[in-house]
């Protein structure tokens, strides 16, 4: 039998809620379990109601369940609005100085931080303190994590963590994990991709903030000098897409991000990469669209405009992975795409994952690797736009001695100059795109694009994508249905699509927006779904409506 | 000499019409670099970056690097390159309805910055290419295909602008005088931080302004370049309307911090990937 705890930790926004889920999943990383953590949080900085769900297994795990097991509430609206997800036997966990009429095991957070002459924010120290006791993590183990969070073990967050993990009594005991190995990291969406892209050789990084897309832009600020990565912020997408196109230029390998509606900005730089044959790394984090939408919440509903992001005729890169460990991958694969094809590519994201926390094996970081881009040879006279068999042109730096080298949004002739007059020219080097094109759909057609997970021989299909994807993949594995994850979106890999479907006689589709977009992508390629489980409330699916509503779909 | 076997020529037919200040600009260009050039500055560390408009053409008339890029955007594409390449000599050549109408808020955060690059705008105060509409310049009460019946809109003083977003050179250059757009722009060229130059120059086409300027503009002897008061003051002496004397020349320089350089410095020569992997443990 699996295990699986559910564990809530809320408060008001500026009560470090957050902080205090974090480091009570890396406790429970030390004792070997896989972590997801989710995080709520509302579009404002002080007051409101944040919560992070984390839950551990020994086995994976990639979505928020309904029920919890214990719940850890630094004020009574946690209380109020969670308190009916304890499953039966679970505990609630509260600050006796804050709600002290409450049911439950009080601790006495705010007199302990007093006592010890702390700040009021360290209230969340004393409930982690008190929270490990209940549990039955012991103190040698929790103190390891706490000292590094809290830097070194002669300070008063210490010794208010101490003080109420002895003031309380073991509940429960939750003992390490032996079964599974064990993950040796934790991170978030945004910072996967920030490390992945960096392992495959990333020398500049703008961006404009932009929730859930800033996590990215702080990673890279606060690790500028450990990475190598430089950080700039300028005045808005549209400048942040047109220097980065400008850097690629001088050969410095350059990613930009933002969320939907800024991404959008950046669409005609997109169309203009592609023309320019300028390489570029486009992060788009979606958020619940259209417009503004729901700016700290979920959704998966720019997958059409992601794959058609611009204006013109012209192919490009797009990968959703689901978790922290394939944003890693993809975000190196997509930046060495981007330069061996010399073309955009995006990494599509949303906003439980990029602010999700998820378990990371070390070794994933050993399959990204920076992979080197077609250079001129020096011989003969350069033209930036040489026509080849397979498209792709060799690339030479400005500074290049005895070459020319001249890039351009305009159709252009093989040194770069505009063209608009000779029809034969401009079918040529249309047709020398739709060449390179045509290897981008090639490699973009391997096992790789596409994972299927679950019963293999099953009849029923579910197939989802991104975020969701984890979440559908627990379920559809616990039912014993197959379960196939498109990761690459464009070119879309349809021959390892219908591979995978082979044996299948109904597809389930799950996504979390409102048309079934996916669907569309599939049909336009001839793949029909037969059912389609669609959530487009702003919240991600939990496990128990997944299990719920597959079922009934299965059934009907 | 050395220059002379320079061949700045490309293959692309001139399509500008014949009579236009943009050749004037493009002769003024050929010369410095060819100065450049000779005072010792590789030929291939030279990059033109292109707006869309007439002016952005002159990317495909020069046999150097160049990027001509989105309409409005040049600004930001070449402080991408001189981000990418430090020691790239990048000159942005665009009309004024790219840099102050579709791409002001680049310019202002450009001069603000101080990034290290010149910027040469051509200035006929309407949009040409397209066919003659009103710009961020026009005149009041000029008449163009989108105000038929004359612009209501006071024009913009771009130098006054400049001044204000704390550009570290801002200069004034007329296109029929060839050798002084020349100057401009290698002084433009020698100072370390963002560099504006505006070069008046007539639209044969659909504003012509040619015998306006030739009556209004002079050399301006400013003796107090790093005075924005003074700078302020001869900026105003036109107001892109009818009135005033146009002063030429450099209008206020000033040193400080350069962008890039700041930027730069701020990394290390060493990174450590497992030292930032480990805070994830």
């Amino acid at each position: 039998m699996k295990k699986d705890y559910s564990i809530i930790v809320g408060g008001a926004a500026g009560q470090g809620s957050r902080k205090a889920g974090l480091i009570i999943a890396k406790i429970f990383k030390k004792l070997g379990y896989f972590v997801y953590i989710y995080d709520d949080y509302q579009s404002l900085i002080k007051g409101g109601h944040n919560f992070s769900q984390i839950r551990i297994s020994d086995e994976f795990i990639a979505g928020r369940r309904e029920k919890i097991d214990l719940l850890i509430a630094f004020d009574k609206k946690t209380i109020d609005l969670h308190e009916g997800m304890l499953n039966t036997g679970g505990a609630l966990i509260f600050n006796k100085n804050k709600t002290p009429e409450e049911k439950g095991i009080g601790i006495e957070a705010d007199a302990i931080v007093k006592h010890l002459q702390g700040k009021p924010i360290m209230a969340n120290t004393a409930m982690i303190g008190g929270f490990l006791k209940v549990v039955g993590i012991e103190w040698a183990v929790a103190r390891t994590v706490l000292e590094k969070e809290f830097g070194g073990k002669d300070n008063i967050n210490m010794a208010i963590a101490k003080e109420s993990y002895d003031s309380l009594k073991e509940l429960i005991k939750i003992l390490p994990n032996k079964k599974t190995k064990n993950p040796e990291y934790l991170m978030t969406g945004n910072e996967a991709s920030a490390l992945g892209a960096t392992k495959a050789g990333l020398d500049i990084y703008y961006a404009y903030p932009m929730t859930p897309a800033s996590g990215l832009l702080h990673y890279f600020a606060e690790h500028e000098k450990e990475l190598g990565v430089l950080t700039i912020q300028p005045e808005n997408e549209i400048a942040v897409a047109n220097e980065a196109v400008g850097s690629a230029y001088t050969g410095k390998r350059t990613m930009v991000a933002s969320s939907s509606g800024g991404f959008a900005l950046m669409s005609e730089v997109i169309s203009f990469t592609a023309m320019a044959e300028v390489p570029v790394l486009f992060v788009n984090s979606q958020r619940m669209g259209p417009a503004t939408g729901v700016p700290t919440y979920s959704g998966q509903s720019d997958l059409l405009f992601s794959i058609n992001p611009g204006p013109g005729d012209f192919e490009k890169f797009v990968a959703a992975p689901s978790n922290s460990e394939e944003a890693v991958i993809w975000s190196g694969k997509l930046l060495n795409l981007a330069w061996q094809y010399q073309t955009p590519a995006i990494l599509l994201l949303d906003k439980e994952l990029s602010e999700g926390t998820f378990s990371v094996s070390k070794s994933i970081f050993k399959e990204i690797k920076k992979e080197k881009e077609l250079i001129w040879n020096k011989k003969g006279e350069y033209g930036r736009y040489k026509i080849t068999e397979n498209g792709v042109s060799p690339l030479a730096y400005p500074g290049t001695k005895n070459a020319i080298i001249k890039a351009s949004s305009y159709e252009h002739s093989e040194r770069g100059l505009t063209e608009e007059e000779n029809e034969g020219l401009i079918t040529a080097m249309q047709e020398k795109r739709l060449r390179k094109f045509e290897e981008m759909r090639k490699v973009a057609d391997t096992s790789d694009s596409i994972k299927v997970y679950g019963n293999k021989k099953a009849k029923i299909a579910i197939v989802s994508w991104g975020f969701t994807a984890g979440a559908v993949r627990e379920v559809a594995e616990k039912m014993g249905l197959k379960f196939i994850q498109p990761i690459v979106v464009s070119p879309f890999p349809v021959k390892q699509m219908l591979k995978a479907l082979q044996g299948s006689e109904q597809i389930i589709l799950v996504e979390n927006n409102a048309l079934g977009q996916l669907g569309t992508v599939m049909a336009s390629h001839g793949i029909y779904a037969d059912k389609k489980i669609l959530k487009y409330s702003s919240r991600p699916f939990s496990i128990e409506e997944l299990e719920d509503r597959i079922s009934k779909a299965t059934k009907a | 000499m050395e220059s002379q076997k320079i061949n700045l020529e490309t293959t692309c037919p001139n399509t500008w019409c014949p009579g236009c200040g943009d050749f004037g600009i493009l002769m003024s260009f050929k010369q410095a670099v060819l100065s450049m050039i000779e005072a010792g500055t590789p030929k291939e560390d030279i990059v033109v970056v292109g707006d869309i408009g007439c002016s952005s053409k002159i990317a495909d008339y020069l046999n150097l690097n160049s990027f001509i890029g989105l309409h409005g955007r040049a600004i930001s594409l070449a402080e991408g390159i001189k981000m990418g390449n430090p020691n790239l000599k990048i000159f942005v050549f665009l009309g004024d309805g790219g840099c102050l109408d579709e791409g002001i808020s680049h310019l202002i955060h450009a001069a603000k910055r101080n990034a290290n690059i010149t910027v040469i705008m051509h200035n006929n105060r309407l949009f040409a290419l397209t066919t003659g509409q009103f710009t961020a310049v026009t005149p009041k009460g000029l008449k163009t295909r989108s105000t038929p019946e004359g612009s209501i809109e006071e024009p913009l003083n771009p130098l006054e602008l400049l001044i204000a977003s704390n550009a570290s050179f801002i200069a004034r250059g007329y296109s029929s005088r060839i050798e002084d757009v020349k100057n401009l722009i290698l002084e433009a060229n020698d100072h370390k931080g963002f560099a504006f130059i505006e070069v008046l120059q007539p639209c044969v086409s659909f504003y012509n302004t040619i015998e306006f300027y030739n009556e209004r503009v002079y050399y301006s002897q400013n003796p107090n370049l790093e005075s924005k008061e003074t700078a302020l003051k001869l900026a105003r002496e036109w107001n892109y309307n009818g009135e005033g004397r146009i002063p030429l020349g450099v209008i206020y320089k000033t040193q400080r911090e350069v962008f890039e350089s700041e930027t730069l410095s701020l990394l290390p020569k060493k990174e450590d990937f497992e030292k930032c992997l480990q805070t994830h443990s």
